[in-house]
């Protein structure tokens, strides 16, 4: 069904001269969309033309508004030869089709030219009207969100998770169909450009329609990449997670009573996987060379490394697809009569818990009693919320029972901070089950009989997911409650040989690649007593005709709470809702564990821990590890070291700080062509897989750490060696037990100046653990002497007492454990459920070995100030600055000795990191203190001795003072924000709509936001008043902007007045206008991070997703290969900020450089580069002004913070 | 193994003020980074040259590439390639466009052509000041000159319209508009031990007193060339030594004013046909462009150079001179008043600046 596209083009700025005689352009526009073409006037002799054109209008259908973009070719008219053309501009019109998003996009774009790279600029306004298509069977997915962000975007709310979607597209590359070369290269990238802007489309609204099909509104973590195969063409493909969201704007009207979308999830909720414990763990297999024309090839194998590899398939289905919950339910109930019931004293909490589940439905159920007495921990944790008690916060949950009862004294007003807007709704009864609940009491009993619950758990939840073919998720964070176990890394990998893409409409052969790598990873998360994949991602490297298609995540258990099958029962939840008060009345009896089940819920396992606990069975472990009691809860076993694609959960409990781990590693191969390649490869890859792994643990343990969150390997071949690259955050989690030292032995302890050197090399080892707990903060009495409140804590958990003053004894304490801490085994004084643990050894027996150790030791240490993680969280940094700098960099190597081995490899490619994170610190010293955040490397082997590693990250500042005063104290308000943001989500909005509410039009708006909590259709209201709005605001900074000039001027012409020797004369003052002739250009923030520290988003404004090629004939000319891709990158960085203002927002997040392919013949002086990036466009204000002035209308304050803004 | 390509780019382009400064000092990437390792400013963080000269040929790059930009300063502030703080727009704007005195001190006065381009490399060598930096600053001062050669309008204000300057700067580039415009003759040995400052304020007395935008009201005045008019009316002031009488009684007046009150008085009074003629004569002749050129040659050797034989104060003629200008107006058959004032406000206000070794 159709819609009406129109664009107008408006004036031309800074066009190239392309008259040499008359140093001027006769410039004019061609508007292309589809098929269709207009053309404005010539404006001519002019470099800056004003042509102020009609409206052209398109009238087509929107399927072709979804794949295509607008194509706007600026040329040069010439009487008497072919028009030139200056350059052009896509424009990707997807966010005007989704009613939340852009309204129009207007502003100045870059004039792209593939050779000349940007000339000039050109201004643009586009607008959609759209006709609602109610077509069953349409092919167009109009209105569904695209978010690159892997997490639940800030200004929605998660109302179900669908799951995974996936889709890819092929076709013939360009670039490789004119064999002969007829075309120029210009010719031939200009129509890759097009041609990937035209499939990424496709591939979007495909991927709209399986989500539309599965009943959702929206793909969050949307990750969309190309292969380019070479001669055997283009794969575009792309995962995401669908998901139905709900705008959290204006949920305090009453409209949210009647929203559905409001009540709680239905009953599969309740019987969620409660007590489920977890480990680590990291699978990953390899297929070898699969021929894909004949499958003759296919032996696969796995690898198993000490600890983390896990080698075999341990499916263990549970009994079959799992009954419905409540049946389940009630048979086990009688199954676990031996259960202590309540015995503990009332708690006010659990009517807090209880309310931010959902009602009725939890009563009616029985509960276990481990349940009950789970339901206590959690509490803990939340309690901890409460500004009162702030240091209690990530150490009262470990303590067991007493100290657990008595932090769930604070008053039931934290109802209100319970985390999701769902609560608002429960709120009204939750007296009610306050009283009801006050019969009941907690069981002290340790979770053993957790065993049989967790089976029956486990097959509930996945008695949801299990329908689902790849039950993964592309998220990397989750809304609370989500995320209750996490298993560990799951990864596969295959290598294929690639062949010609026959039929471009069936892209069947790369769709079953991918399928069967997906079912790999699915098999491995079973093992692990997952039933869900979070934090997945795909990736793929390809060399010549050979692919390594690599696929990883983290194995989870979920909760079911976001995901239903089927689309949402309205009528049913309604009515279950609709009774909540008697529920609680009549069943009052049973209904004293039945509250106390719904409140197992999620918070049967603490926030702060639950997710560390091992989820599989621990007397069938699936691979080798050391199991203690968690140190938080003391109740659930966790394993020793936790790997994890994932971010770090807000929640968890962690002690110090994190920083960047990389292993990286290169090994040489022998050039060969087609399967033998392909056999080499495979062979070599679990040896670099197990290195890989080996060389994080090593790094893990150096820094005293036991966990890692966001772990992403890379693995890249080349003609002649192998790249990997394996890049995660470490952290501390308090739950798990303390990494022990490294110990190095020595095979052949005859010789005494081997044993010495050994011994040294101990010593080394050592003093760098000591230095690297100091630098993280990782070692408990440095925290004491900083903080006395924190050693509280701990001192509390020693004496198992809450000591009234923890004040006068401190010094002493810090003392003896500095002592202890020395000896690096104060964890035995502070553990008092497991025994000691095995230091790890490395035996240096060979030069492997060896070479390890040199690795361990040749990790530069991050300078003062700064730190470093490749996750959205910095555990132990709160206080952001707004000072951001996003930043990519850029490095090829080449390496001249022919004949490395792969020891000097190794070196050079290590060295090459490290150098370029040195500097990178460097660069950013004056943001000092900093953390670089979400560092994402990218490693690839463009040619035969090149490597090249691209970094792309975003460098915060910190305020330090803050840190270390109260950086607890902030940590608790972060954390009380991450929960309590939905709140103030909720209230923003509602007083904008008041506020503007002068302004008709603005009123019109607000109103039909309120209203949009049905799925509006688009008002057309809608659009006019922001467009107002900001047109508004920008006169508003002209008038800033003319006021401070003026200022400016005044002080200047005193201070010359008094310079001036003749006073008497007719001084002329000089007028100072220095204004910055029309120096609008917003300023646009960029960030790979989700969020904007110390901003709040208010809108989506669309997905920003583009591919840009630059060649170049005069490399040298251009400042040769740096040069020249340096003002690419910045070309790129313009042309996606010219984007984003152009549809009004003032920020990029979770922005992305997915491909950074560089290609070069110096020979020929010439270069070749292609590049993709994607993010979200948003809008965000300063917090700071959101509660200075509330009343502001938004884009006026949205303006003033961009204007403000600076650094 | 080498280091085929490194590149760093920003979001925010990261610009560092100390780099900047050796860019535009023309120092080479590597003298640049040997610099800024001697400097030590790195010294709380350790770095190796490796790091430096990574960090430096990424900064010179981003110049490079702003370069163009700085050539026409009102686009840096509306280009969309490079997303720079506003303060530090200004800062770019103003390095770049900031000279050096020597430097043009050299160039003051002279004809901003191709020839005087050929004679950077003898400046450069004279003055110290890198080849590369002179020609940085010759070419700013030809782009500034062909700007604002042509446009109404007051010059300084003109300047830092379009170019963005602060106000000194602006001023500053006023006075070598000027002086390139006009010519005046600064090269000789006599003026040597003038600096650009001096004549810079010279200028500036000139652009305010004696140009036509100086009288009529901006509407289309010209900054750059002296008023015609008002030199050819100067001729009329000869009257003050041609006529004896007015002469004689123009002297007694002043010495009967400076009696006791300056050092010098007996030199003075011996001196005051010699130095009101030399003075009146320089008016006079300005109607030739040539003696427009010598002007301050002329004030130097005819006026100044007497003085300082006398070894006058510069008490003394700043009392000598402004009694001379008052009591010439007192006189009664004297009817040049306003031309007077104009011409004598401007030239002893130069004298004073020009009155020191």
């Amino acid at each position: 069904m159709p819609g009406k596209l129109k664009a107008k083009i408006v004036a031309g700025r800074h066009l190239p001269v392309m008259d040499r005689a008359s140093d001027l352009t006769d410039a004019f526009v061609e508007v292309k969309f589809g098929n269709t073409t207009f053309k404005t006037d010539v404006y001519p002799k002019s470099l800056n033309p004003q042509w102020n054109s009609e409206w052209f209008k398109f009238e087509v259908d929107d399927e072709d508004l979804q794949d295509e973009p607008l194509q706007i070719t600026v040329l040069d008219h010439d009487t008497y030869s072919a028009n030139d053309a200056i350059g052009k501009v896509y424009i990707d019109i997807d966010p005007l089709l989704s009613s939340e998003a852009a309204t129009v996009i207007s502003g100045w774009f870059p004039i792209y030219d593939t050779i000349h790279g940007i000339r000039g600029e050109i201004n643009v306004l586009v607008k959609v009207d759209l006709f609602n298509d109610l077509n069953r069977f349409r092919q167009s997915s109009c209105g569904v969100k695209f978010f690159c962000t892997t997490s639940i975007p800030r200004c929605y709310r998660a109302v179900m998770v669908h799951g995974f979607v996936e889709e890819l597209v092929v076709n013939e590359d360009p670039e490789y169909q004119w064999i002969d070369r007829i075309r120029t290269p210009r010719a031939s990238n200009e129509a890759r450009q097009r041609l990937i802007s035209l499939m990424s489309g496709e591939l979007q609204r495909k991927i709209g329609l399986k989500v539309l099909e599965m009943g959702g509104n929206a793909v969050v973590g949307y990750l969309q990449c190309f292969d380019l195969e070479g001669e055997s063409g283009l794969v575009v493909r792309a995962i995401g997670t669908a998901c139905t969201l709900d705008k959290i704007s204006n949920t305090y009207a009453p409209a949210s009573a009647i929203n559905p979308c409001n009540s709680s999830p239905s009953k599969d909720t309740k019987d969620s996987p409660q007590a489920v414990p977890s480990a680590l763990g990291c699978r990953s297999t390899h297929s070898s060379p699969v021929h894909s024309a004949s499958s003759r090839l296919s032996q696969g194998f796995s690898v198993s490394v000490p600890t983390l590899l896990f080698a075999g398939m341990k499916h263990r289905h549970r009994s079959s697809e799992g009954p419905r919950a409540r049946q389940c339910r009630a048979g086990f109930g009688e199954e676990a009569p031996g259960v202590p019931l309540s015995s503990g004293p009332p708690t006010p909490l659990r009517a807090q818990t209880f309310s931010s589940f959902s009602p009725s439905k939890s009563y009616s159920r029985q509960s276990s009693s481990s349940d009950t007495e789970l339901s206590l921990t959690p509490k803990t944790a939340r309690i901890c919320l409460s500004p009162s008690s702030p240091t209690l916060q990530s150490k009262s949950s470990p303590i067991p029972t007493t100290k657990a009862l008595r932090s769930t004294t604070p008053p039931p007003l934290h109802v209100s901070q319970s985390d999701t807007a769902m609560l608002r709704k429960s709120v009204s009864f939750s007296e009610d089950l306050l009283l009801a609940a006050s019969g009941m009491g907690s069981g002290g009993s340790a979770g053993k009989e957790a065993g049989p619950l967790k089976a029956l758990l486990r097959q509930q939840t996945q008695s949801a997911l299990e329908q689902r073919e790849f039950p993964f998720f592309t998220l990397t964070s989750f809304p609370a409650g989500f995320l209750l176990h996490v298993g560990g890394v799951v990864s596969a990998r295959s290598v294929k040989l690639l062949d010609r893409i026959h039929n471009p409409d069936e892209p069947e052969t790369r769709d079953a690649w991918w399928e069967e790598i997906r079912q790999e990873i699915k098999s491995h998360a079973k093992a692990l007593g997952c039933h869900a994949v979070v934090g997945y991602s795909e990736s793929t490297s390809i060399c010549e005709e050979v692919c390594i298609l690599s696929a990883s995540g983290t194995a989870a258990v979920l909760s079911s709470r976001f995901m239903q099958d089927g689309a949402l029962d309205m009528d049913h939840r309604l009515s279950r809702q609709q009774a909540p008060v008697f529920t609680s009345g009549t069943e009052k009896g049973e209904g004293d564990m039945g509250s106390s089940a719904s409140l197992g819920f999620e918070d049967l396992a603490p926030p702060g821990c639950g997710f560390c606990h091992i989820p599989y069975d621990e007397l069938n472990m699936p691979f080798p590890a050391q199991l203690t009691y968690c140190h938080c809860c003391r109740r659930f076993k966790v394993p020793d070291v936790l790997f994890t694609t994932i971010d770090l959960p807000t929640e968890a409990n962690v002690t110090g700080k994190g920083c960047l781990i990389q292993a990286r590693l290169c090994r040489t191969k022998k050039k060969a062509q087609g399967e033998g390649n392909a056999t080499a490869i495979s062979n070599l890859l679990p040896f670099l897989e197990y290195e890989l792994h080996t060389q994080l643990m090593n790094k893990l343990k150096l820094r005293s750490m036991n966990a890692l969150f966001g772990l992403r390997i890379q693995i890249s071949i080349g003609e002649n060696m192998l790249l990997g690259l394996a890049s995660a955050t470490g952290v501390y989690l308090t739950p798990l037990p303390s990494p022990g030292g490294i110990q190095i032995a020595g095979k052949t302890p005859s010789d005494i100046t081997y044993e010495q050197h050994i011994s040294n090399m101990q010593k080394k080892i050592n003093d760098t653990i000591a230095k690297n707990k100091e630098l993280y903060e990782v070692n408990p009495p440095k925290l004491f002497t900083l903080d006395p409140e924190a050693f509280r804590c701990i001192n509390t958990e020693l004496v198992e007492e809450v000591i009234g003053s923890p004040i006068p004894e401190p010094r002493q304490r810090s003392r003896l454990f500095r002592s202890h801490s020395e000896s690096s085994d104060e964890v035995s004084e502070l553990d008092l459920s497991h025994g000691k643990k095995d230091a790890f050894v490395l035996e240096i027996d060979d030069t492997d070995a060896v070479e390890d150790i040199h690795s361990l030791l040749t990790d530069a240490p991050t300078p003062p100030g700064f730190y470093s993680c490749n996750t959205e969280i910095m555990p132990g940094i709160y206080n952001w600055t707004s000072a951001l700098q996003m930043f990519t960099s850029v490095r090829v190597f080449r390496l001249s000795n022919v004949n490395l081995t792969n020891q000097g490899l190794n070196k050079v490619f290590n060295d090459l990191c490290e150098n370029l994170l040195k500097s990178l610190y460097f660069k950013l010293r004056s943001m000092v203190p900093c953390c670089l955040c979400h560092l994402n490397f990218t490693v690839a082997v463009p040619e035969d001795e090149l490597i090249q590693v691209a970094v792309t990250a975003v460098a915060m500042s910190f305020d330090k003072e803050q840190t270390l005063e109260n950086g607890r104290q902030s940590c608790d308000k972060t954390l009380m924000k991450a929960i309590t943001e939905n709140e103030e989500q909720l209230q923003f909005p509602l007083e904008l709509t008041a506020e503007s509410s002068s302004n008709p039009l603005s009123s019109a708006k607000g109103l039909s936001e309120v209203s949009g909590a049905l799925p509006s259709a688009r008002a057309p209201s809608v659009d006019y008043s922001s467009f107002t709005d900001r047109c508004s605001s920008w006169i508003e900074q002209l008038r800033l902007k003319a006021h401070t000039i003026r200022r400016g001027s005044i002080k200047t012409m005193s201070s010359l007045e008094k310079a001036s020797p003749l006073p008497e004369g007719r001084s002329r003052s000089l007028r100072s206008n220095r204004s910055y002739a029309g120096g609008s250009v917003a300023v646009v923030k960029m960030t790979p991070l989700s969020f904007i520290p110390g901003t709040k988003i208010i809108k989506y404004l669309g997905i920003i997703n583009m591919f840009f090629i630059r060649e170049t004939t005069s490399l040298r000319e251009e400042g040769g290969v740096s040069g020249f891709l340096h003002s690419f990158i910045a070309e790129v960085f313009a042309m996606v900020r010219a984007h984003v203002a152009a549809l009004g927002g003032n920020a990029v997040v979770s922005y992305s450089m997915k491909e950074c392919v560089f290609m070069e013949n110096p020979n020929k002086n010439q270069a070749q580069c292609l590049i993709n990036v994607s993010g979200d466009a948003v809008i965000f204000v300063r917090e700071s002004e959101l509660e200075a002035t509330p009343p502001q209308p938004q884009s006026a304050s949205t303006q003033t913070s961009s204007s403000g803004e600076g650094t | 193994m080498t280091m085929e390509l490194d590149v760093f780019v920003g979001n925010t382009t990261i610009i560092d003020e100390e780099v900047y400064q050796l860019w535009l000092d023309g120092f080479s990437v590597a003298d640049a980074v040997k610099m800024r390792l001697e400097n030590g400013a790195l010294g709380e963080c350790e770095v190796s040259g490796e790091v430096l000269h990574s960090d430096t040929m990424d900064q010179y790059r981003t110049f490079q590439m702003c370069e163009r930009l700085l050539h026409c300063p009102s686009k840096l502030a509306n280009q969309l390639l490079f997303q720079i703080p506003a303060h530090h727009q200004a800062m770019l704007i103003e390095r770049y466009y900031e000279f050096d005195h020597m430097f043009a001190r050299e160039v003051l006065g002279k004809k901003l052509s191709k020839g005087t381009k050929k004679d950077l490399d003898d400046i450069s060598s004279k003055t110290g000041i890198a080849l590369k930096s002179c020609r940085r600053q010759f070419d700013n001062f030809k782009r500034v000159f062909k700007v604002v050669e042509e446009l109404k309008g007051p010059l300084a204000e003109n300047v830092q319209h379009h170019f963005l300057l602060s106000d000194l700067l602006a001023k500053d580039y006023a006075a070598v508009v000027f002086f390139a415009n006009s010519r005046f003759e600064t090269g000789k040995k006599k003026l040597q031990y003038l600096s650009f400052q001096d004549f810079a304020f010279c200028a500036c007395q000139l652009i305010s007193y004696w140009t036509v935008g100086a009288v009529d009201n901006m509407m289309d005045d010209m900054d750059v060339d002296l008023e015609k008019e008002f030199l050819h009316d100067l001729k009329d002031l000869k009257v003050l030594v041609n006529d004896k009488d007015m002469l004689d009684q123009h002297k007694s007046l002043v010495c009967s004013q400076l009696r006791g009150r300056i050092r010098v008085f007996t030199e003075m009074e011996a001196n005051f046909k010699n130095l009101s003629r030399a003075l009146i004569n320089i008016a006079s002749k300005l109607t030739n462009t040539k003696d427009v050129r010598d002007l301050f040659i002329d004030l130097v050797e005819k006026f100044i150079e007497p003085c300082r034989s006398d070894k006058w104060t510069a008490g003394d003629l700043t009392l000598f001179l402004t009694h001379y200008t008052s009591t010439a107006s007192t006189l009664e058959t004297f009817r040049y008043q306003v031309i007077w004032e104009r011409y004598m406000g401007v030239v002893k206000s130069c004298i004073l600046k020009m009155y020191h070794d």
